[in-house]
């Protein structure tokens, strides 16, 4: 599905450059579960970003189902983020004054559905991450856990290729976690692939594929 | 590919707007106070034409005034207008044979004087007229009957009584047939003028009496002027087209007349209502267009101060921007989510500065008992034009807003 080749991100700050990721080239194939780590600062979310969309390559190739994205125009790249990925932040990153509902719908408005399919497939995936009868919920009348169940239901509005999740128990507390891991657990046996970074070392063992990166650069590609 | 649909991007914006009404209703309210302004300003102006052109028109239609002028004397001393002597009956004789286009040529002297009646007693003025002045000057009888040119002949002193003067002697009594001494003579009532109300300067313009020329200028003026001078001739032309022509002729027999050389000025003047009319009618709307312009100035202001309020919100909704950038959003959906805010807030400010500037204007107009003019293509100027400003002022927030890039957006606290 998803084919990288020496993909490289600076950043120039003044004088100094700092390079993020370093000629990174891997492949993804459908229905994969891949748990990525490394130390802080390693790259890890700056290839998350280049995965979802969100940002662009300095160099390398990105290419996905056949398309080359790094050549993706603005309108590409939105509409790409809109009906292939699904994005889930550390910090859940949920619009405050939209409820439960509401959030889970906003893809989909910006997909160009009909209001009452949009709500009638945002409150089925409400459902399915256990917050049916917490709809009308503000984000801030939810704990952290049921915010970020509430991200993962609106990551999942448009049907997406690819599920990915940086740090997305890094917010939450142990027990929270586990819950919303086996969450992504469950997504990926009915068939989604999902890419997550943890820091959560038994997390990632758990995971059928474990990528390892420092400075930049995957020191370690391993399947169980 | 659809992409978003407009009316959820407005539903994205009104919902924006709705959630800080406070600060949304301070942010419009400089719109609010322009667009209050520039109609308030207009509405008043349109009055004031609508005032003017009741005043003159109310002197009667088509109406051409002819009154005595002293030419330059040696000393370049200028008299002024109605100061001489120099209209005559035969100068009237001579508009009624040879001005093709006079419909009533109504010759007039005024003096003021003291009426009495009954014990009671009343200063007015007395017009002498012939009965021609009650068609030159759109005036009607109201009850009883105007002298006729046989009263006249006879030098019969009877009077016809403008409406004040009545209320003035007797209160509500009917005056037809009774008697009243003015400066001592004798006249007999025979009829009561229609109101003509109070004029827009105040005068009230139902302070007279008439009676017939001859009379007045014999027994009232005497001799105070010689006996058969006139003060004003009204010449009644019989249409509007017709007025120019017809002041052209009055000008060229009067010359004629008085024997005036090619090159010599006139010793009287003739002034065409409609000319005076246009005239103040073209300083006035001058005058309002400077006013509603100044006015405008703050609708500047008022857009100004939304785009600060813009500015403000994109910075803190920037971190909002990213997330919908990195669900979907083209840049085009933010652009306009923005844009859309700002000409919301900026229409609806409009809307509501419509609403207190006619009610203002009217107010105003209650107050200075001033004729209220509804200036009914102010509405769409009013609200297409704050509209404008919205879209002038919010566009530069909204570029802002479109040109954010998602992952730094995201990260912004
Ligand atoms: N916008 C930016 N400007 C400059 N440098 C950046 C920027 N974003 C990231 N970097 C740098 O790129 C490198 C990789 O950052 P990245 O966020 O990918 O690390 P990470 O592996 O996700 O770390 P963490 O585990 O702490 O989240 C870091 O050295 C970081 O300082
Ligand atoms: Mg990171």
């Amino acid at each position: 599905m998803i084919q990288i080749e020496d993909l490289t991100k600076t950043y120039v700050m003044g004088e100094e450059t700092v390079t993020a990721l370093d000629g990174v080239s891997l492949s993804i194939a459908r229905g994969e579960s891949i748990a990525i780590i490394g130390p802080s600062g390693s790259g890890k979310s700056t290839l998350m970003n280049i995965l979802g969309g969100l940002d662009r390559p300095s160099r390398g190739r990105y290419r996905f189902e056949g398309d080359e994205v790094a050549r993706f125009s603005d309108d590409q790249l939105a509409d790409f983020r809109n009906r292939r990925i699904g994005f889930v932040f550390q910090s859940f990153q949920l619009l405050p004054r939209l409820s439960a509902l509401q959030n889970v719908e906003l893809p989909m408005v910006y997909a160009g559905a009909a209001p009452r399919a949009r709500r009638e497939r945002a409150a089925e995936l409400l459902e399915r991450v256990g917050l049916g009868s917490r709809m009308g919920h503000r984000p801030n009348q939810l704990s952290g856990g049921q915010q970020q169940r509430v991200a993962i239901a609106r990551s999942l509005a448009n049907q997406p290729d690819l599920l990915l999740a940086d740090e997305p128990t890094g917010a939450l507390d142990s027990a929270t976690g586990v819950e919303v891991l086996g969450l992504f657990q469950k997504l990926n046996t009915e068939g989604l692939t999902v890419v997550l970074v943890t820091h959560d070392r038994g997390v990632a063992d758990a995971a059928r594929r474990r990528i390892a990166f420092r400075d930049g650069r995957v020191t370690e590609d391993v399947r169980s | 590919m659809s992409g978003a649909s407009p009316a959820e991007i407005v539903r994205f914006a009104a919902g924006a707007i709705i959630a800080h009404p406070l600060r949304s209703g301070l942010t419009s309210l400089g719109v609010v106070i322009g667009v209050a302004a520039v109609v308030m300003m207009t509405s008043i102006g349109l009055g004031a034409q609508k005032r003017v052109t009741d005043t003159i028109s109310g002197l009667g239609s088509n109406l051409i005034i002819v009154t005595p002028l002293q030419p330059r004397t040696a000393g370049g001393v200028m008299g002024g207008a109605g100061s001489g002597q120099s209209l005559s009956d035969a100068d009237t004789v001579a508009i009624q044979r040879q001005v093709q286009g006079a419909a009533a040529v109504a010759p007039s002297v005024t003096g003021m004087a003291q009426v009495t009646a009954d014990g009671a007693n009343w200063n007015t003025s007395i017009v002498g007229v012939t009965p021609e002045y009650l068609e030159a000057r759109d005036l009607t009888v109201a009850s009883g009957r105007m002298f006729d040119d046989r009263d006249a002949r006879q030098g019969r002193k009877v009077a016809v009584l403008g409406p004040t003067v009545v209320t003035q002697l007797w209160g509500e009594a009917d005056p037809i047939g009774k008697r009243i001494r003015i400066r001592g003579a004798p006249f007999e009532v025979v009829g009561v003028l229609g109101s003509k109300g109070q004029s827009s300067f105040g005068r009230d313009q139902d302070d007279l009496i008439l009676a017939p020329l001859e009379t007045v200028r014999s027994r009232i003026i005497g001799r105070r002027i010689k006996a058969d001078s006139v003060q004003t001739i009204y010449v009644k032309a019989v249409s509007e087209e017709e007025l120019g022509t017809v002041q052209e002729e009055i000008d060229a027999v009067l010359r004629a007349e008085h024997k005036i050389q090619p090159g010599e000025d006139d010793d009287f003047q003739t002034q065409n209502l409609a000319s005076i009319l246009e005239a103040s009618r073209a300083a006035i709307g001058a005058f309002t267009v400077l006013l509603a312009a100044i006015a405008a100035v703050s609708l500047v202001v008022g857009g100004v101060g939304i785009m600060n309020i813009m500015l403000v919100a994109v910075t803190e909704r920037t971190r909002e921007i990213g997330l919908r950038m990195a669900l979907g959003a083209r840049r085009r959906d933010v652009l306009t989510q923005f844009a859309l805010e700002s000409v919301a807030l900026s229409l609806v400010g409009g809307l509501i500065g419509l609403g207190i500037g006619l009610l203002g204007a009217a107010g105003i107009a209650a107050i200075g008992n001033w004729p209220f003019a509804l200036p009914v293509w102010a509405i769409p100027v009013a609200l297409s034009f704050s509209s404008l400003v919205g879209l002038v002022f919010g566009a530069y927030p909204a570029w802002r807003a479109a040109r954010l890039d998602p992952i730094e957006a995201l990260r912004r606290e």
